[in-house]
């Protein structure tokens, strides 16, 4: 069974392939049908493989498999080849799990775009190259995938092209996240320098033998790498693309700037653990910038008002935590809530989606309003996302993979109580926002009228998501609540598990029920001043100290500003200024000079004798007058 | 005698071409076509019959030689030979070769036949410079090939084309001067250590020379080659004559012309004066690095399309000069693929530009916009390009930017960093060509814009084809150039013995770095 994995990022490059070749002449449901056969296949194929891994693991829990050698010069020779273990086969299914619901559903919500099969063929090749990212199982191979998940998401992005600034914010994505690759890229170098290979296992197993903890190299190869993830994990510093990026349609924000490509950071940092171990300091920058960036996005997801912002933020906020469950070692917790995510986040803009699509493409929550009852599928699917967003105690996956973070930042071999701080905290602003978006779209008064209503198409990957985002997190619980770690047991074959010896079951009934009063009083407070008195939060909003907060908030904290004023302006000044280019005028300068002394000299050829007599009367005196006197 | 035809069947063809245009415009552009055809054919069973690059002697990576006793007296001999090296280069020709016949098909109508004698005479020449081992001899063909595209230049070019030509032919003309003098000077000095006076490669190579004399003479080629390549501050003809040059003219430019600098480099000056080189590593690294980073700002800035691509070379060629100067393997072999790879990518986009031009009538990126619902196939054809301009894995030029960079980080840190660069920077401006032109909103001008017809998309789909397979499964190229770069290391690190020169071309980390020295030497026995 196992070998049948290259077919798995084998279908979508075909559709790819079929799509872009013939999708201009396909009539639109031909288009569809191939775009979502390809994924849905690939998705069959991912969960029989899945099957037969658990059933029956290969040696060493890891499956290779080359296809062809792709290169080879003086040592380095990649193949392309791929690695099915643990924390592969979990991204896979997401991948082609997440990614065939979304292409289902992108069949009526794309329905009678312009470029509906480019639509498609775009998707395909994300999914394929995403597919490629994780299975690669070299770094070239990841690199490949890595990049070509970076261009479709600029493709994707910048879809309705007419518009000047989807154009602009697809190329911010990629020139961002570029700069993080390029990072990434000379980590490579040093890596392939100093080990002489770029083959994942290989370097698992030599960097150990060839580095010790905390020197130098692997400090400077793990940042450089940390470099890459925050590009495309959209962390600070470089998360300034992920809101911009919601230009593009709505589907393509559930898979890619939600479900997937956004996680392809704490993807690397998983897969190279062993670099970042060997890199403590950097490790724990890893959750530093994960705690931050968590709080940061958060603030700035209360004040959004399209919704899709909103739900941008809060991813960029809840891939802080899983950066924040690498930094503290919790490995198997980070990849555990990048999974939940992946339902619970596609789950909540696809739904947004319905919304927006419903509403004649309304994304401004404060237009809505009263959405309840015009969509209740909608509605309550919402509502289950929303749950596992804030981590509603109990009953959603999203509590058990956000209170296992918690717990190791609190209590782990890594425990750092301000990041445990800081994950509490942000708990509480998640609570307030989500509250916030969903009072504000679905309940009060109905500002608009419905224009149209979703059929079964889009409602069933919203159902299926539901039930994920919910029964998804209880094959993970506590020690307090039942003890099985059917998921942890599963990736920690692979990743270091992290002990929390020390901490006994009444430290974590404790912890739990601290992070549960946090959220339950984060939804009570957004619901007093959001549905009861929303007036209260107006006039707060209004007063100037209120507005200046807001307006910062609101756009991001001043990074784009930043940057721009630092980077973009001089860069652009000095390209404009030098658009003729200055090392020019030194050529044109000694043309000129042979053109004035061709002038001079021309002039002296007067033809007239008596000039020509004098000329050689004053360098006779000359001459002599030097002769003489030298 | 394989080599002398591929460059008898040209001058041949341009020729026929001439005197057939009296009486039939299209008989001129049929026999440009079935000359070039040809071959391209034949370089074609040049490497089917030498996969992997086999070598003719033990020591010696040629494949194919003929010697023919010229001058005697002066020590000149008509000496052509190929390898790997040299072998893919005449591959890439042969293609480029028929693409711009093709391209030239219906934007040509002046003059057809002199413009196709002066096409194919360009052929000849570079063919003849990288097929030359006798100085002389590579010398006569490295003028050969500037004085028709001089021509080119200055006759079917656009508004602007006598100061683009004139420009182009100075440029050129006074950094080869350089090259004639330190040639005549390798001459005497050879003559004079072993009484042998001669202009042969394969004995010039070895020559014993005082270090300032090898120094000044290495300047004497490298001026030549980097003017070519080129590299900034000398890189001022380029713009101008890309931009002014029809079609046909600037893909040559773009694609095969630059490539002699590259070729010259690897060709001559590393093997001729392996010390100086490598003294001069450090700065050769710099003025790549240099070159790719201004390159880029300058493309970023351009608003006339061609001017635009025109500064990607600028970029793209500076990647050359600093693998050109790590001189290890890894980025040796890297200058290879990017060689070839630019010359498809870069080939591609001017035919683009060219057939947007024939379209619209201007290459004002401001008059364009939102064309993609018009001409898709175009825009998709950009795409592609634009996206093997920013080294997306997949297409060839990733792994020659790849390799390059992997291998000039072993020479030199630092320098590789700051290229590295100008990845992001690239990004820049390859994202800049698809706003401008097929993005955005469209122009007041509302107007009918054919897309690519059937003999357009053959082009672009072989070119396309071509990037793919060399971002796929570049195993076939890499195979065929190897005897040939180890052989250019070889070398230099004989030499390096020969000096008692401890200093290695890399620096050896324990154990698991390559072992390059060992290596080369199997590589070079095979």
């Amino acid at each position: 069974m196992l070998d049948l994995l290259w077919i798995v990022p084998a279908l979508p490059f075909l559709g790819f392939l079929i799509l872009a070749l013939f999708g201009a002449r396909m009539p639109g449901k031909a288009a569809a049908a191939v775009g979502v056969a390809s994924a849905g296949l690939s998705a069959l194929i991912t969960i029989l493989i899945g099957i037969s891994f658990i059933s029956s693991p290969p040696q060493g829990r890891v499956y290779i498999q080359t296809l062809w050698e792709w290169f080879n010069v003086a040592g380095m020779n990649p193949s392309i080849a791929l690695r099915l273990d643990p924390v592969s086969l979990t991204f896979i299914f997401v991948i082609t799990f997440v990614g065939f619901l979304i292409h289902l559903y992108s069949v009526e919500y794309m329905e009678g775009e312009e470029g509906y099969s480019r639509f498609f063929a775009y998707m395909n090749l994300f999914v394929g190259s995403m597919l490629m990212l994780v299975l690669g199982d070299n770094l070239i191979l990841l690199y490949l995938g890595w990049e070509g998940v970076g261009l479709c998401s600029y493709l994707l992005i910048g879809f309705w092209y007419k518009d000047p600034e989807n154009g602009y914010a697809a190329r911010k994505a990629f020139i961002v996240t570029r700069v993080g690759d390029t990072a990434m890229a000379i980590g490579l170098f040093i890596l392939f320098t100093e080990l002489g290979t770029l083959n994942i296992g290989k370097i698992l197993e030599q960097a150990p033998l060839n580095w010790a903890v905390g020197s130098s190299l692997p400090v400077l190869t793990a940042a450089l790498l940390l470099g890459g993830a925050v590009g495309k994990s959209a962390q600070l510093p470089l998360q300034t693309w992920l809101p911009d990026a919601m230009a593009g349609p709505t589907p393509v924000s559930a898979l890619i700037h939600a479900a997937t490509m956004v996680t392809a950071g704490v993807y690397l940092i998983a897969r190279m653990h062993v670099i970042f171990t060997l890199a403590p300091v950097i490790l724990t920058i890893v959750g530093v910038v994960g705690a931050l960036t968590l709080l940061i996005a958060g603030f700035s997801a209360l004040t959004q008002s399209d919704i899709k912002r909103v739900l941008a933020y809060s991813t960029i906020s809840q891939i802080g935590y899983m950066f924040l469950a690498l930094g503290v070692g919790a490995w198997s917790a980070g990849i555990f809530h990048f999974m939940i995510h992946a339902f619970f986040k596609a789950l909540l803009f696809l739904g947004s989606g319905v919304i927006i699509l419903a509403l004649h493409h309304e994304q401004n929550m404060f237009k809505m309003g009263g959405v309840k009852n015009m969509l209740p599928v909608t509605f309550w699917t919402f509502i289950i996302g929303s749950a596992s967003l804030v981590a509603l105690p109990l009953i959603t996956g999203g509590f058990y993979s956000k209170d296992l973070i918690l717990f190791y930042a609190f209590s782990g071999e890594r425990a750092n109580h301000w990041l445990y701080a800081a994950g509490l905290l942000g708990a509480f602003i998640t609570a307030l926002y989500t509250t916030r978006m969903v009072v504000i779209t679905f309940f009060g008064e109905a500002k608009t009228h419905l224009h149209r209503k979703p059929t079964w198409i889009m409602e069933v990957p919203l159902i299926v998501l539901a039930v994920l985002s919910t029964f998804g997190g209880f094959i993970e619980l506590p020690d307090t609540l039942g003890h099985l770690t059917l998921f942890s047991g599963f990736i920690q074959t692979i990743l270091p598990a992290n002990s929390a010896e020390g901490a006994g079951i009444s430290t974590e009934l404790i912890l739990q029920i601290v992070a549960a009063v946090t959220v339950i009083l984060g939804i009570f407070i957004a619901y007093l001043f959001y549905y009861k008195n929303p007036e209260k939060v107006a006039s707060f909003r209004w007063s100037s100290f209120g507005n200046t907060l807001h307006n910062y908030w609101k756009k991001g904290w001043g990074f784009d500003w930043l940057y721009d004023k630092l980077i973009v302006t001089p860069v652009v000044w000095i390209a404009e200024v030098n658009k003729s280019d200055f090392i020019d005028l030194i050529y044109t300068f000694i043309a000129w000079i042979n053109r004035v002394f061709n002038r001079a000299f021309s002039f002296t050829q007067s033809g007239r004798v008596r000039w020509y007599a004098m000329g050689i009367a004053l360098g006779a005196i000359i001459t002599l007058t030097i002769a003489v006197f030298l | 005698m394989i080599l002398l035809w591929l460059v008898i069947i040209l001058m041949a063809g341009g020729i026929a071409a001439w005197i057939a245009a009296k009486w039939n415009v299209m008989a001129a552009r049929w026999i440009s076509l079935i000359a070039t055809l040809v071959d391209f054919v034949l370089a074609i069973i040049i490497w089917v019959e030498h996969p992997s690059g086999i070598t003719l002697g033990a020591n010696a990576p040629w494949l194919v030689d003929f010697r023919w006793n010229w001058i005697p007296s002066f020590g000149i001999s008509f000496h052509m030979a190929i390898d790997g090296l040299s072998l893919l280069l005449v591959l890439l020709t042969m293609f480029i070769g028929v693409l711009s016949v093709l391209t030239s098909w219906t934007e040509i109508e002046y003059r057809a036949g002199f413009f196709h004698f002066n096409l194919l005479w360009i052929l000849a020449g570079i063919t003849g410079v990288f097929l030359s081992l006798d100085l002389f001899m590579f010398y006569f063909f490295w003028e050969v090939m500037l004085i028709p595209m001089y021509f080119l230049i200055g006759i079917w070019g656009h508004e602007n084309r006598i100061y683009a030509s004139f420009k182009f032919f100075i440029f050129t003309q006074a950094s080869s001067l350089f090259m004639l003098v330190a040639i005549v000077a390798l001459y005497f000095i050879h003559g004079k250590n072993t009484g042998v006076y001669t202009f042969d490669y394969l004995q010039l190579l070895g020559t014993a020379l005082p270090p300032a004399a090898e120094m000044w003479l290495m300047f004497g080629f490298l001026i030549a080659f980097v003017v070519k390549l080129p590299i900034v501050p000398l890189h001022n003809w380029l713009p101008d004559a890309h931009t002014e040059a029809p079609t046909a003219g600037s893909v040559v430019l773009a694609a095969l012309l630059l490539k002699t600098g590259a070729y010259g480099i690897l060709r001559f000056v590393i093997p001729l004066f392996p010390n100086a080189v490598r003294d001069f590593q450090v700065p050769g690294m710099i003025l790549g690095a240099i070159g790719i980073i201004y390159g880029a700002i300058l493309a970023f800035a351009q608003t006339d399309f061609k001017r635009l691509v025109a500064y990607t070379s600028v970029n793209h060629m500076g990647f050359v000069m600093l693998g050109a100067f790590a001189l290890n393997e890894l980025a040796l072999q890297g200058v290879v693929m990017q060689m070839l790879c630019h010359g498809i990518s870069t080939g591609a986009l001017f035919i683009l530009v060219g057939a947007l031009y024939e379209r619209i009538h201007t290459r004002d990126l401001n008059k364009m916009g939102g064309f993609w619902d018009q001409i898709p196939r175009m825009g998709g054809v950009g795409l592609v390009f634009a996206l093997a301009s920013l080294g997306l894995p997949g297409l060839g030029n990733f792994i020659a930017e790849f390799l390059i960079l992997a291998g000039s980080y072993m020479a030199n840190n630092w320098v590789t960093a700051v290229a590295t660069l100008g990845l992001v920077a690239s990004t820049i401006y390859s994202l800049r060509i698809m706003a401008r032109v097929f993005y955005g909103r469209k122009p007041k001008i509302e107007k009918h814009i054919p897309d690519f017809n059937v003999r357009e998309m053959i082009i672009m789909g072989s070119l396309i084809a071509a990037i793919v397979w060399l971002g796929v499964f570049p195993h076939p190229v890499l195979d065929t150039s190897r005897p040939a770069i180890n052989n250019i290391i070889n070398t230099t690190s004989q030499s390096s013995s020969m000096s008692n020169l401890k200093k290695p071309l890399l620096p050896v980390k324990t154990g698991t770095t390559v072992q390059l020295a060992g290596k080369s030497e199997k590589g070079g026995a095979r």
